[in-house]
């Protein structure tokens, strides 16, 4: 469970990030946040495993305070909390397997590690988990030499690894064109229900939040404007959370092709 | 747990596997040739440091200012046979690196006797061309000044070319399709896309230059290297200590403006 | 922009570059050629006879070192070995040396700005030394040998590596290093997954070319006793033997050559 109370954020620059919210995300929930760039959601989404740390309340993972975490605990928070991103984020020069088994790094010793002294069940692991985004094939390519969508199933792949209790997912579809968007969408929600991880993610797009969402949270300069179920939401919401009109580019479209 | 296979790693070729294990054994036989030759008697090393490091290096930091007068006047002929070699060489080798670049002569030939030239006159060490020219036109600072003309115009040729090489060749196309004529083309297609990069590696080889006229002078070809025989032959590390620091503060001004004068070019 | 407008307005064809770059232009054109006048009088004041003569002089001089006399190449193949192996010894340990200090004066991995100010200084004045002063230096502290040798081209190249490998770092993509850190790798961990992958083909071909460089600097090194070939070549050069130096001069250009191609079709294969 994941509980924001009052949590305010200000930048070092003075840019207020977050202001005022609070929020409470039950496990396994699949929560999609929406709001105009710059509203916040990424400022959101990075303060739950400390990428940015909030300067105001309590941020509260499996009903522990994590604003107070040092070097050691933050690790074991994040290895507990993974992280997909809009740009993959992968080793280009490494291969998919070695990108990986990256996931496992925060269970495995620094020493262990460096020499490759993966342990079996780790590197089993690593496969199993690339087969359930269909990509094991693809196992000692450079991580170069794939597709942007085949790259996001790769960083899915090392974020199941990990074996996370949640799993953060920054804009992951922003890079990709409609029918890709839709498949990594899919295996986000599939993994969210066979494996009961709670996953939020950030989307630009609202149809694609209507799609996949059980619950939707808005933002809108740094505060929660909306917060509640699909079946709460249609277009006037998100009028008011945009504050304006629904256009074209809000909605990413394809979902037939895919 | 259950157990997982992996696919099989996809099989190198024999010719990969081999080259990578000859590099291995080549580099290791390597390694071991140079352990077996150097040999270096450490008992007596030390001893040696224990007796000189304080004679040596408390001074080094005690610079002598007596000396400030003949350093200065001898660092300014290092920065002048520096600033005449670099900008001889950056003359000396737009020719050459017109005639290395593949795309402006059409010759594969003349290319390749291009590139040849430069790096042959690259593998000079700029001492030896100091050595040469001191014998040639006596122990001065213009010897100097050509080793340095001539050492750099290998590596600024080759730089040259390189620049040549990567330029649009669509304008060129365009101004052929006009009807201008080869020099016209030169003037108004080629020279524009190459002058601040030429500009740009001129004043880097000018910092590169200040560097090595300042040894120079160890062979006589003028400049600080000379006053850092001396100090050394006389042990004099007071004064070595204030041609370090005069070095230093030289080298970072020159570096610091060439690199300002550089960034606003490119 | 005005000045071309009120130009055009008057009638007057307008000059293709403004006037006022043509004016920098112009003054920055006679400065550099004053100041190289300058020089070159400086340089040449102490020249007996003139640059003329000196010119005419040159070609019978130059002929005095030929032909070089070859059949001393087998005796001078040992200090030729041991500038190589200088070279070598002074290249790895500053490879090896170089890796903390390139982090720490990498701005994106040391965020710790002291530290990194405090180490980029003093990259930039180990830069600024001369190999020779080094040489110079530490002959004066061991005496005559290799080992003064070996030093002084260790730290010129730590110099010369730490600025290219941080500068290379500093270029890397930092979006793996986040990943890293967001799936909990510890700093050594994120160093090692996101960094080294992305930066050895770099790192290597930048050694090879410091190896490159070391080779040539270990003859000015010879010349004040710091070892190697060098030093034949400075007796020879003082007992007027020319076309034994010749000879010399010929070898270390050959093992030039054969090193720089060597390394070029290793960065080849590497990159
Ligand atoms: N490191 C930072 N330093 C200062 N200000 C920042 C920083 N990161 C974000 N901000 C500011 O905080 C606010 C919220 O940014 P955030 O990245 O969370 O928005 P977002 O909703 O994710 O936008 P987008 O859709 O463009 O990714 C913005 O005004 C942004 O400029
Ligand atoms: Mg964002």
């Amino acid at each position: 469970m994941i509980q924001f109370k009052d949590v305010g954020l200000v930048y070092p620059n003075g840019t207020e990030g977050l202001k005022n919210v609070n929020v409470t995300i039950n496990d396994g929930e699949f929560v999609v946040i929406v709001g105009l760039s710059g509203a916040g959601k990424s400022t959101f989404i990075r303060s739950i495993n400390r990428l940015v740390t909030p300067t105001k309340g309590s941020l509260l993972v499996d009903n522990e305070d994590i604003l107070s975490y040092r070097s050691g605990e933050l690790r074991k928070l994040r290895t507990k909390v993974g992280m997909i991103f809009q740009n993959y984020n992968l080793v280009k020069r490494s291969n998919v397997l070695k990108n990986v088994l990256a996931g496992r790094l925060g269970h495995t010793g620094t020493l262990r590690s460096i020499l490759n002294l993966y342990k079996k069940e780790d590197v089993g692991l690593a496969y199993e988990s690339l087969q359930r985004v269909n990509i094991s094939e693809k196992i000692y390519n450079r991580a170069d030499e794939l597709s942007g969508g085949q790259q996001q199933r790769v960083s899915i792949a090392r974020v199941l690894t990990q074996k996370p209790g949640y799993i953060l997912a920054d804009e992951p579809v922003a890079s990709l064109d409609p029918p890709t968007s839709h498949q990594v969408m899919s295996y986000l929600k599939k993994i969210n229900k066979e494996d009961n991880i709670t996953t939020i993610v950030n989307l630009h797009f609202i149809d694609m939040a209507m799609e996949y969402a059980d619950r939707i949270i808005g933002m809108r300069a740094g505060e929660v404007v909306f917060d509640g179920p699909v079946s709460e939401v249609n277009e006037k919401t998100f009028e008011e959370i945009y504050g304006r009109s629904i256009r074209e580019d809000d909605l990413r479209g394809g979902a037939d092709e895919s | 747990m259950k157990s997982y296979t992996l696919p099989p790693k996809p099989e190198k070729s024999l010719f990969k596997k081999l080259k990578a294990i000859l590099i291995v054994v080549i580099l290791a036989a390597i390694y071991v040739w140079t352990f077996l030759g150097i040999d270096i008697d450490w008992a007596r090393a030390i001893d040696r440091i224990a007796n000189n490091f304080a004679r040596v290096i408390p001074n080094l930091f005690s610079p002598d200012w007596s000396a400030t007068a003949d350093v200065s006047l001898s660092i300014l002929e290092t920065v002048l046979i520096a600033f005449a070699g670099s900008l001889m060489a950056a003359i000396l080798a737009i020719p050459l690196g017109f005639l290395a670049a593949q795309n402006m002569t059409g010759s594969r030939i003349l290319t390749t006797i291009g590139k040849w030239i430069l790096s042959a006159v690259r593998a000079f060490p700029d001492i030896i061309l100091a050595i040469l020219f001191v014998v040639a036109v006596g122990p001065n600072a213009f010897a100097g000044v050509l080793a340095i003309a001539i050492g750099s115009t290998g590596m600024l040729g080759k730089l040259y070319s390189e620049v040549i090489e990567s330029i649009d060749m669509k304008v060129v196309e365009a101004m052929e399709a006009n009807g201008a004529n080869k020099i016209q083309i030169l003037f108004y297609a080629v020279i524009p896309q190459i002058i601040p990069e030429f500009l740009s590696y001129a004043i880097y080889r000018f910092e590169v230059d200040i560097r090595a006229s300042s040894i120079l002078g160890i062979v006589g070809a003028g400049g600080i290297g000379t006053m850092i025989i001396f100090a050394a032959n006389n042990r004099n590390w007071n004064e070595m200590g204030l041609i370090l620091l005069a070095i230093i503060i030289v080298v970072t001004i020159i570096d610091f403006i060439s690199a300002r004068i550089r960034r606003k070019i490119v | 922009m005005t000045n071309q407008s009120k130009d055009v307005v008057k009638g007057k064809t307008p000059s293709l570059y403004p006037v006022k770059t043509k004016a920098q232009v112009s003054i920055i054109f006679i400065v550099i050629l004053g100041f190289y006048f300058f020089s070159m009088f400086w340089t040449q004041r102490e020249m007996v006879g003139g640059f003329g003569d000196s010119l005419g002089n040159m070609f019978t001089v130059i002929g005095k070192f030929f032909p070089p006399n070859l059949s001393v190449i087998p005796a001078i193949l040992e200090p030729m070995a041991q500038t190589i192996q200088m070279a070598i010894v002074a290249t790895t340990c500053a490879a090896i040396l170089t890796v903390p200090l390139a982090l720490m004066s990498a701005q994106n991995i040391t965020t710790f700005k002291p530290l990194y100010y405090a180490t980029r200084t003093l990259m930039n004045i180990l830069r600024t030394i001369p190999d020779l002063v080094l040489a110079v230096i530490f002959v004066g502290l061991f005496g005559i040998g290799v080992l003064p040798g070996i030093l002084a081209l260790f730290i010129f190249s730590l110099g010369i590596l730490a600025k290219l490998i941080s500068e290379t770092i500093e270029s890397v993509d930092m979006n793996p290093l986040e990943a890293m850190r967001a799936s909990g790798g510890n700093v050594f961990q994120v160093i090692f997954f996101g960094l080294v992958p992305q930066v050895l083909p770099q790192f290597t071909s930048f050694v090879l070319y410091v190896f490159e460089i070391n080779i040539r600097a270990s003859v000015v090194l010879g010349l004040v006793g710091a070892g190697g070939i060098g030093l034949v070549l400075n007796q020879q050069l003082g007992f007027y033997n020319y076309q034994n130096a010749m000879a010399i001069i010929v070898l270390i250009f050959v093992v030039v050559i054969v090193i720089e191609y060597i390394s070029n079709k290793l960065r080849e294969a590497l990159i």
